[in-house]
C-alpha cells in the first residue's frame, strides 16, 4: 500500500439500520441476529443455569438425582410437504434430535397445533400419520397435545410446536462448552439436502434436483455412539444456519478455534450445484437429519466405525480439528491451501444478484 | 462438478501461480473490476498465494455497492405504497437507504419479494393484475439483457401493471474514471468476464491504447483468476498494453449480438451517479422514450427524491481501489454485515463484506488436519 492516502473526500454511506425496534425475517435465520435476540430479549429476564448453558436441550437434575433433558421446537415450514418429509415428520425429528444432542434418551413428546381456518382435514390427517411413523421409528410417544384454530390468513395452513423429554445418564457431560483442543469434528453425513429440497419444493429455484430432505430421528445413532466412546464432548444437529453456524456457536461456548478442511466436507453434487447457481454456501444450509460430534482424537475411529453401521451415519466423516486458538472462530483450509474465516450468517441468507 | 472442478484444480492453480512468480520482476498493482471476482479471490484466499509483488485492489464492479442512495430511497418510497408488489434480487433488501431498508419496509407490511429473475417478477405481475409490480433493475451489462427481456415480454403480452426501477451502469466509463483520477494506482485490469460475455471486449481496445494499460478479460473460478493475473503480469513485464482474452470459454471480441440488440432497443445511454464515486457521464442506461411507460420512476412520480450521503464510511475509496476495507476505522466494529454502514458491506460481492466474512482475523493459526 502507498504510505500517503488521500483525505476522505466524497464519502458516501448511509446511516446503519440496526433493526432494534421491530422483528425482521433475519431474526429467524439462526445466525447472528437470532443470537442477538436471544441474548438481549430472552436471557436477561429468564436467566437460569440450564437456559444459559445454551444447548439444544435444557438439562435439569431432579431431587432423586436423576437427570432430565427437555427441549421445544416450533415448526413453520412451507410447503407442508416436501421431498423426503413433511411438517409432521420434522416436528417429531426436530425435537427428538434436540433432546438427543445432550446425550439423553428421548421418551415422551407433547405437540400443539395452530391450524388455519380452511385447512383441509385430509392434510392434517396425513401430517398426523407422518408424526406417528416418525415417533415409532424414534421410539417415543406423544402423550399430550393442544389445538388452536386461527382465522383464515392469520397462519400459513398449519404450525406445529413439539416439546420433548428424555432421561440422561448423570455421568454424561455433553454440551457446547465441552470441546477441547485436539478433539476432532465429525459430521454424520452429507450436508445441505434439507434446505435445498425445501427451497425446491417451494418452486422458487426454477430447476429440479431430485434432492430429498434428510429429515430423520438421530437418537438411535446417538445411543450407538455413546456405546463406542465415553469421550464424546459435543453433539449438535446443524439445522437452521447449517454447519457453519453450529460450529461457530460451539467455538464460542468452548473458547476454542475450529479448523475445517474444505476437501473433507461431504456434499452431494446436486447440493453443490444448486448452491453454485444460487450463490449459497452449503455450510450455511439447514440439515434435519445430521449431527456434528466433537470427540477425543483417540476415540474417533471407534465412533466412526459404529456410526457407519447405522442407517443415518453411513457417510460419517472427520471434517475438522479443534485448536486452542483463534478462540471463538471457525476457519476453513481451502483445497488451494489458503485459509478463510467461516463466520455466522448475519441475517437471512440472500441470493446474490449475479 | 463437471466444468467447475477443472477450474478449481489445486495443482493447475499452483502451477499458474508458479509461472506468475517466474514472470514477475517488480511490484504491480492490478484491479479486478467485478465484485464476483473479489468474492472469489477472498473466498479462495488467492491473494495469500500470490507473490508479494502483486497487489490486488478491488474495483467498483458490485452492482449493489454502486447503486446510489437516492435510488434506494426511491425503491423504498415505491415499496411502501399500497397495492404495490416490489420485487428485487435478494441482496438489495439489506442495503440501507436514508431512513430504512427494504427489509424494514417488509416488516412494516410492504409486499417486498425476492426473485431470481425479472421474468419471475413479470410472472407475478400477470398473476396479480390488480397490483402494480415493480422490479428493481440494477446491475451492470450482465443483468441488462434479462431486464430488457422482461420489458419486451411485458410489451408483447400487454402486461400493463409491470414496471422497472432502473439503475444500470456500465464498466468501460468506470475504468476510464479510475484511470483519469490523479490518485490512480492501477497498472493493469482484470476485466469482468460476465460483462464481456454480453458486450464482448471491443470496447476495451481503445481504452487500453489511450491509457497504455493492459486489460485481461477474466473469469471467476480460481484458475480463471490466476490465469488473468498471469496474462496481465506478462503484458506489464513486457511493457505492452494489449487486451487479452483469458476467459475464452465464455467471451468473444464481439460478445452476444442478440443481447446487445435487445439492450439497444429498450435502453439509451445516460449519466449515472455511482454510490461512492459520484456522477460519471454516459456511464449508464435508462429506458428510452419508446419504453418510458415501463419506467417506475415516472409511474410512481419519485423522480424528485434526492438523498445526501452521510460522511461515515469510505466505500467510495474502496470502490476506486484507493483503500482496502481494513483501512476503514469503522470496519468490523461500527460496520458489519448485519449492521452495514455502506453498501460494500452489504452484498456478498462487496469488498468489505468479503473481507469481513473471510478475513476478519488473521489466519496464521490454521494448521494441517490429518
Amino acid at each position: 500500500m502507498t504510505k500517503e492516502l488521500p483525505s476522505l473526500e466524497g464519502p458516501v454511506c448511509a446511516l446503519p439500520k440496526s433493526h432494534k425496534d421491530r422483528i425482521v425475517i433475519g431474526h429467524g435465520s439462526g445466525g447472528k441476529m437470532t443470537a442477538d435476540l436471544i441474548r438481549d430479549i430472552f436471557y436477561p429476564p429468564l436467566s437460569n443455569p440450564a437456559l444459559l448453558a445454551g444447548n439444544d436441550a435444557g438439562v435439569v437434575q431432579l431431587a432423586d438425582g436423576s437427570m432430565l433433558a427437555i427441549s421445544t421446537d416450533a415448526h413453520v415450514v412451507s410447503p407442508l410437504f416436501f421431498p423426503g418429509g413433511d411438517i409432521g415428520k420434522l416436528a417429531i425429528c426436530g425435537t427428538v434430535n434436540d433432546v438427543a444432542m445432550v446425550g439423553a434418551k428421548p421418551l415422551y413428546l407433547t405437540a400443539s397445533f395452530i391450524l388455519e381456518e380452511g385447512l383441509e382435514l385430509s392434510i392434517l390427517e396425513s401430517v398426523v400419520q407422518s408424526m406417528k411413523s416418525s415417533a415409532e421409528e424414534a421410539g417415543v410417544e406423544i402423550i399430550s397435545g393442544d389445538t388452536k384454530v386461527v382465522a383464515h390468513g392469520e397462519a400459513d395452513g398449519l404450525y406445529i410446536s413439539t416439546t420433548g423429554v428424555g432421561e440422561l445418564n448423570p455421568g454424561l457431560k455433553i454440551g457446547g462448552a465441552e470441546a477441547k483442543p485436539g478433539d476432532l469434528v465429525i459430521i454424520s453425513g452429507t450436508i445441505g439436502e434439507h434446505g435445498i429440497a425445501v427451497l425446491e419444493a417451494r418452486g422458487e429455484l426454477g430447476f429440479e434436483s431430485n434432492l430429498e430432505s434428510d429429515t430423520a430421528p438421530l437418537n438411535h445413532l446417538v445411543a450407538a455412539m455413546l456405546t463406542a466412546s465415553k469421550n464424546i464432548h459435543v453433539l449438535r444437529d446443524p439445522t437452521r444456519g447449517g454447519v457453519a453456524t453450529a460450529l461457530n456457536e460451539i467455538s464460542r461456548q468452548s473458547g476454542v478455534g475450529i479448523i475445517l478442511e474444505e476437501d473433507s466436507l461431504p456434499i452431494l453434487p446436486a447440493v453443490a450445484a444448486a448452491c453454485e447457481m444460487l450463490g449459497f454456501d452449503p455450510l450455511y444450509i439447514a440439515n434435519e437429519g445430521k449431527l456434528l460430534a466433537i470427540v477425543s482424537q483417540e476415540d474417533v475411529e471407534n465412533v466412526l466405525a459404529v456410526m457407519r453401521k447405522t442407517r443415518y451415519g453411513e457417510n460419517a466423516a472427520v471434517i475438522g480439528v479443534v485448536e486452542g486458538s483463534p478462540q471463538g472462530r471457525v476457519l476453513l483450509k481451502t483445497v488451494l491451501g489458503s485459509t478463510r474465516i467461516v463466520d455466522v450468517l448475519a441475517g437471512e441468507m440472500l441470493p446474490r444478484i449475479c | 462438478m463437471k466444468y467447475l472442478a477443472e477450474y478449481r484444480d489445486a495443482e493447475l492453480v499452483h502451477s499458474t501461480i508458479a509461472k506468475i512468480k517466474e514472470t514477475v520482476s517488480q511490484p504491480w498493482t492490478l484491479m479486478e473490476i467485478c465484485g464476483g471476482q473479489t468474492h472469489s479471490i477472498i473466498k479462495n484466499g488467492l491473494d495469500q498465494l500470490l507473490p508479494d509483488e502483486i497487489e490486488l485492489v478491488h474495483g467498483p464492479g458490485c452492482p449493489v455497492c454502486v447503486t446510489p442512495l437516492e435510488l434506494i430511497d426511491k425503491a423504498l418510497a415505491i415499496a411502501s405504497q399500497p397495492d404495490v408488489i416490489f420485487t428485487s434480487y435478494g441482496d438489495m433488501l439489506r442495503v440501507p437507504g436514508s431512513q430504512a431498508d427494504l427489509f424494514s419496509i417488509r416488516a412494516q407490511g410492504g409486499d417486498v419479494r425476492v426473485v431470481y429473475s425479472p421474468l419471475d417478477a413479470l410472472k407475478i405481475a400477470q398473476e396479480n393484475p390488480n397490483k402494480e409490480v415493480v422490479f428493481f433493475a440494477i446491475g451492470f451489462e450482465t443483468t441488462a439483457p434479462a431486464n430488457v427481456m422482461s420489458i419486451l415480454q411485458a410489451e408483447q403480452l400487454k402486461v400493463s401493471n409491470y414496471s422497472i426501477l432502473v439503475s444500470h451502469v456500465r464498466v468501460p466509463p468506470a475504468i476510464e474514471t479510475i484511470l483519469g483520477s490523479p490518485n490512480n494506482r492501477v497498472q493493469g485490469f482484470l476485466a469482468a468476464g460476465h460483462v464481456c460475455a454480453v458486450m464482448g471486449y471491443w470496447e476495451y481496445l481503445p481504452i487500453a491504447k489511450k491509457y497504455q494499460i493492459p486489460i485481461s478479460v477474466t473469469g471467476f473460478e480460481p484458475l480463471d483468476i490466476v490465469q488473468g493475473i498471469l496474462d496481465t503480469v506478462e503484458s506489464l513485464e513486457a511493457g505492452e498494453s494489449p487486451v487479452k482474452n483469458s476467459y475464452i470459454r465464455a467471451v468473444t471480441e464481439q460478445g452476444n449480438k442478440a443481447a446487445q440488440q435487445s439492450i439497444n432497443r429498450v435502453f439509451e445511454s445516460c449519466d449515472r451517479k455511482w454510490r461512492g464515486i459520484g456522477l460519471i457521464p454516459n456511464s449508464g442506461w435508462r429506458l428510452n422514450s419508446a419504453y418510458a411507460d415501463f419506467d417506475a420512476e415516472q409511474r410512481f412520480n419519485v423522480q424528485a427524491i434526492e438523498a445526501e450521503e452521510s460522511p461515515l464510511c469510505i466505500s467510495g475509496l474502496v470502490l476506486q481501489g484507493i483503500k482496502k476495507p481494513a483501512e476503514c476505522e469503522a470496519f468490523g466494529n461500527l460496520c458489519t454485515p448485519e449492521n452495514p454502514l455502506g453498501a460494500t458491506m452489504v452484498s456478498d460481492e462487496g469488498a468489505c463484506a468479503a473481507y469481513y466474512r473471510y478475513r476478519n482475523q488473521p489466519a496464521e493459526n490454521a494448521r494441517d488436519i490429518k
